[in-house]
């Protein structure tokens, strides 16, 4: 078995990391470029959200490579990506490609079938070492978290140029990719933290916090790497959805059934009173939290005709008004280009820096 | 009192259940006019331009609305079946039209949710029914008029009338003149409004076809041919499409089969592909896919229908 998956941000790490120790050959797809996306657009149905082009492209892109198995993640609806699977192994099966798709589906009153399909993946391997390969992945999962984060306050607080900054999270990022063993993710930890240390800036950055649908916030091809453009103007981003957290709250917690009334929904309920799929519901309820939490601005990130994210769309203005916080929406698809981004968010960080008082100067610098 | 009844959306497919329930609660029902050219206007100048045509109209018909009526009916369709949903844009509606439109009357918005369990439905109705009454007894009575009505409705709709003829009452079951049948596949707000789709069962008819749609299907033909899906699909009126286009391997009665759909529909824009897919691989039906939106004009529509209908007609004859 030659394992393959889409890409989703910088995922394909923990995953990768999870199957290799179970000893299981992983094909990572390149990792999303400019012909990935042509050749998802191309194999795509036209009005097809953007993440299914893109993962279209990957998939070839593996398959390309040698991959004989793709294991894609499946959905209980409403948003179409509970759907992706079946469209995928359709597209690809017609054109000629042969290869097994393994979904993992959210046990929806059939947890059988999903027990049956990790099966089939994780083979004959001893809970021991399921355990310590997920252990590692996990790890490796938060380290990135970490990463980020760390990597973010440098550039908004100058203390690394950018160009040293790219430098360093590159080193890192690659650094846990590698790594197999659990004490050297440690040591890698400890060493994270001598470089990146004393990060307070010595301003009061403006603040964003970038919410939408997930993909688009964690995908950095997708979203063209909004938070590092934004974080190297010196403006410091606060991503609504991390993955380690939705894994927490969306497999463990549901799985056990434990999870209760989250708090961007109590926060979301004056102005959409109902889940609506994906991540639309959070991206309301969240903008009323950066709100209350005094952030200067809130972006608001989605693929073209993303279902879920056009009721936030169509709601969040009235947010914006309540609240007293502008709220920007960058609809994202395969002709979205670099310089329309950028034109979009300057003007909107002008309009951030011109509200709030004194910041001016410090903090418009353009590279 | 007056209830708004806004004509648009899944008001096609429930509309003899709706208006007879308000009816003998002793409301006076005010339904909103057809949609014209100015509901549309309305519509537009309060949305956000990705939201898909259907719910721009719903928009225009709400605002035509607003002003002559007490209180307006805006149902959360979340799911009307088990496990499975309509769409995200219908489960958010009531929050998106409260953003969208300034000076609503009270809205009735009842949250109709069968995904666990099918008493979701007569918690709705009684949601409905003690806004109006506290007595359940009339509650109870309404309703059972008007499911009986509603059965009505759907038996003559397999009987394969057209929901836009019955609610028009000028059913004229041309079918055994007829030298075409069609199978007009789409959602029922895009089907049965002349507006949105410009007329289009009437051009098409006009060539000497009988329109027929998923409508008219029995629920037997939908479980018999989504149990060939590989994994059950989630979207309630998805699965029509897909069930009324997977019987066309067993029925040779169909010379063409016509997609309808709106720019932006999401679930469709997976199953349109879907059925295309099928459709090309299984059969020999001539098929087209036509998107529509607030830039549609009339002359396009016409020459691709007039396309279609001469090629079957020459296939018919050769």
């Amino acid at each position: 078995m030659r394992l393959s998956f889409p890409h989703m941000g910088n995922l394909y790490i923990p995953i990768k990391t999870f199957f290799e120790s179970l000893g299981i050959e992983v094909v990572v797809p390149p990792l999303s470029n400019k012909e990935t996306l042509e050749l998802g657009v191309k194999h795509s149905p036209e009005f097809a959200c953007l993440p299914l082009k893109v993962n279209i492209g990957n998939m070839i892109q593996a398959l390309e490579k040698g991959a004989n198995t793709i294991v894609m993640a499946g959905g209980g609806g409403p948003c179409r990506f509970g759907y992706y699977s079946e469209v995928q192994r359709e597209i690809l099966s017609d054109l000629g490609y042969d290869f097994e798709m393994i979904v993992l589906d959210p046990p929806k009153g059939n947890l059988l079938k999903l027990v049956k399909n990790i099966k089939r993946l994780i083979g004959d391997n001893s809970f021991k070492k399921i355990w310590f390969s997920a252990r590692l992945a996990w790890k490796k999962a938060v380290l990135l978290e970490e990463l980020d984060y760390a990597d973010g306050m440098a550039r908004v607080s100058k203390k690394l140029n950018k160009k040293k900054a790219n430098n360093l999270f590159n080193y890192f990022e690659k650094e846990i990719d590698l790594t197999v063993s659990f004490d050297k993710l440690q040591c890698i930890e400890n060493q994270m933290k001598e470089c990146y240390h004393d990060l307070t800036p010595s301003f009061e950055p403006i603040k964003i916090g970038l919410v939408g649908e997930i993909y688009t916030v964690l995908d950095n091809f997708v979203n063209m790497d909004i938070k590092k453009k934004l974080e190297d103007w010196g403006v410091y981003v606060d991503k609504s959805i991390s993955l380690t957290e939705w894994a927490n709250t969306n497999l463990l917690l549901r799985l056990l059934n434990i999870h209760g009334e989250k708090n961007t929904e109590i926060a979301a309920r004056p102005y959409l009173n109902h889940f609506v799929g994906g991540h639309g519901l959070q991206s309301v309820g969240n903008t009323v939290l950066y709100a209350n939490k005094k952030f200067d601005g809130v972006l608001h990130v989605l693929p073209f005709t993303c279902m879920p994210e056009i009721i936030a769309k169509s709601i969040l203005p009235a947010v914006s008004k309540k609240y007293n916080i502008p709220v920007l929406s960058l609809v994202m698809d395969e002709h979205a280009a670099d310089i329309g981004l950028n034109t979009r968010l300057e003007a909107f960080v002008d309009l951030l820096c011109k509200r709030k008082e004194g910041m001016k100067d410090e903090i418009l610098f353009r590279s | 009192m007056r209830i708004g009844i806004p004509r648009g959306l899944l008001y096609y497919l429930y509309k003899p259940l709706w208006e007879k329930f308000f009816a003998e609660l002793g409301l006076e029902v005010v339904v909103s006019k057809k949609t014209t050219k100015n509901t549309l206007k309305k519509g537009i100048e309060v949305t956000v331009d990705d939201i898909c045509l259907p719910v721009k109209i719903y928009h225009g018909h709400v605002i035509s609305l607003k002003d002559n009526v007490d209180v307006v009916f805006i149902p959360r369709l979340v799911s009307i079946k088990n496990k499975e949903f309509i769409c995200p844009k219908l489960m958010g509606l009531p929050d998106v039209i409260r953003a969208n439109i300034k000076d609503l009357p009270p809205i009735i918005e009842p949250t109709v949710d069968l995904t666990s369990s099918w008493l979701g439905f007569y918690r709705a109705v009684f949601e409905v029914g003690s806004y109006f009454t506290n007595k359940n007894t009339v509650i109870l009575k309404a309703f059972y008029k008007a499911t009986k009505n509603f059965k009505n409705y759907t038996q003559a709709l397999e009987k394969g009338a057209r929901p836009d003829e019955i609610l028009e009452g000028c059913c004229n079951l041309l079918s055994n003149k007829a030298k075409f049948k069609i199978l007009l596949l789409g959602h029922p707000y895009n089907l049965y409004d002349p507006f949105i789709n410009l007329n289009m069962i009437k051009k098409i008819e006009n060539y000497g076809a009988r329109v027929i749609t998923p409508e008219n299907f029995t629920e037997t033909i939908f479980k018999t041919h989504l149990s060939k899906l590989n994994k059950p699909l989630f979207w309630t009126l998805g699965n029509k499409l897909l069930a009324a286009a997977y019987q066309l391997k067993e029925r040779r009665d169909i010379d063409g089969v016509i997609l309808l759909v709106s720019f932006g529909c999401g679930p469709d824009s997976l199953i349109g592909e879907l059925i295309e897919r099928w459709i090309r691989k299984n059969t020999d039906i001539p098929f087209v896919l036509l998107t529509i939106d607030e830039h549609s004009g009339d002359a396009g529509l016409n020459t691709r229908i007039e396309a279609f209908m001469d090629m079957i007609e020459r296939r018919k004859a050769t």
